[in-house]
């Protein structure tokens, strides 16, 4: 595509999400334990950007309905200040895979009534006995990030940096730094 | 499985290429005209024209930025500006432009740079104060669509022959003077090119302007796309345009004597105004945005 694509206006159509990769993220977790003892805190979050009409208000409906079908905590919705909205799951936090399996759920129901382009990232929320940070996934990437917030609109650098390099073998890393976008006020992470 | 809502505007895309081709040929025919008719001198207005084009499109941020004397902006100077278009950068799979404020209060956007890597977007103060976020984030996804779509290169290159065709127009005697004053037909082939280059300043310039309009869609519909709210692009529209409408309408009645070299208020017809302007008409604008909003309801499969 590319070039001539663009230049007739054919770069009007969203890029499509790239789910694959999620389910890499399991691996990934034993690894983080073993290598710096961070665990899954058993939150994560889908964040997408809600299209107005009634089509993605019932399919927004729908995905909360089949995740609150199982025990357990139900599903929480929240809009954050730039009016993307965020669904917050919780699981026990030793069964990262069903954790990820919901995240998948959202993205896939979300995908297949045709609003993938919707999507903006998930977050898997990784905890040691003092620091919290995000492993944040881009849809349109398919890669990896980690976020890790501190107060007054901080990052911590060192950590970010420590777990790219942990990391590096079993997700596939944002190679761009300047695509590590900051996720302020993630429902989990604060 | 994997769908979706977006429904790429065929025919837009079919009556854009066609204008594209139209001025393709017009290059065409002016280049093997001016080959055949004139060795020597139209090469140095020609090289001018390249070098005004190629500058234009290379410094076009800059240029514009000084213009509107907007000043660059760091994350920390305007946080919930940087947040909003990392966002929309990181949903439209692009990097992220540089950000620029202009303090003014015109309600307006632009977004302009040579390629999407060095590109920027820039608000005024005027248009922050006026939009809420939600409108606000519209017309930035707009803007960013005009940076994907790479409008500033390609309308540098369909107004170069404008360019050229006006520097002929204004400088073609002097250029054209010189050693071939003893010769009794220079003046008469002078003649020639000075009326013929009127005639393909005006054909350019309408072409462009077409060319223009169907950009200005294109990206409206890729920004509503983007954002999925397509209505509260439409709403901005609404309050900018016809902010920015009234406010040269003073301006013009308070330069009474200018007004005589203008012809649009001679004719004072809408469709003279809708044949020479940049943007299309808010009215077709919303009108397609509706259809975008509609596309979106529609129950999924």
């Amino acid at each position: 595509m590319g070039l001539l694509k663009s230049i007739f206006g054919g770069r009007s159509d969203p890029p499509k999400a790239n789910l694959d990769n999620l389910f890499a993220v399991p691996s990934a977790a034993v690894t983080l334990e073993a290598s710096s003892g961070f665990k899954s805190t058993g939150v994560a979050a889908v964040c997408y950007r809600a299209a107005e009409g009634g089509a993605f208000a019932s399919t927004q409906h729908d995905v909360q309905e089949l995740l609150d079908m199982d025990a357990g905590p139900k599903v929480e919705r929240s809009t954050d200040e730039f009016g993307f909205t965020w669904l917050l799951c919780r699981k026990d936090p030793s069964d990262i895979s069903s954790l990820i399996t919901d995240v998948h759920a959202v993205n896939s129901t979300l995908e297949n009534a045709g609003f993938g382009s919707a999507l903006l990232c998930s977050l898997v929320v990784f905890a040691d006995d003092t620091r919290r940070f995000g492993l944040v996934y881009l849809y349109k990437q398919g890669t990896f990030y980690p976020f890790a917030p501190k107060p007054n609109q901080q990052r911590d650098n060192a950590l970010e940096l420590q777990v790219r390099a942990e990391l590096g073998g079993d997700l596939p890393i944002e190679p761009a730094l300047t695509r590590w976008m900051a996720v302020w006020g993630a429902p989990g992470l604060s | 499985m994997a769908s979706t809502r977006f429904r790429s505007d065929r025919g837009l895309t079919a009556r854009m290429s066609t204008v594209m081709l139209l001025l393709g040929a017009l290059y065409v025919a002016v280049v093997v005209g001016l080959i055949f008719a004139f060795p020597g001198s139209i090469a140095t207005i020609i090289v001018i024209a390249v070098l005004i084009g190629v500058g234009q499109w290379y410094f076009s941020d800059k240029i514009a930025t000084l213009a509107m004397r907007a000043r660059e902006v760091a994350p920390e100077q305007a946080p919930e500006l940087h947040g909003m278009i990392d966002r929309l950068c990181a949903l439209a799979d692009m990097p992220k432009p540089r950000v620029a404020i202009a303090d003014t209060d015109v309600p307006n956007a632009f977004a302009t740079g040579r390629s999407p890597k060095h590109s920027v977007v820039c608000v005024t103060t005027g248009i922050m104060r006026r939009l809420d976020p939600d409108e606000l984030e519209g017309v930035l996804s707009h803007e960013l669509s005009h940076v994907a779509h790479r409008d500033v290169a390609v309308m540098t290159i369909a107004g170069f022959l404008g360019v050229c065709a006006g520097l002929v127009m204004r400088w073609g005697f002097f250029f054209g003077g010189g050693r071939r004053d003893n010769n009794n037909n220079a003046m008469p082939i002078m003649l020639m090119i000075w009326l013929g280059s009127i005639l393909v300043y005006f054909i350019s310039f309408l072409l462009t302007r077409v060319l223009s309009r169907y950009r200005e869609l294109c990206a409206d519909r890729s920004g509503a796309y983007l954002t999925g709210k397509p209505s509260a692009l439409a709403s901005a529209l609404t309050k900018v345009t016809g902010e920015i409408a009234r406010i040269p309408t003073k301006d013009l009645r308070s330069e009474q004597a200018f007004n005589a070299f203008m012809f649009a208020p001679a004719f004072n017809k809408e469709s003279v105004m809708t044949l020479f302007s940049t943007h299309p008409s808010l009215d077709k604008r919303l009108e397609q945005l509706a259809e975008i909003s509609a596309d979106l309801s529609r129950p999924s499969a």
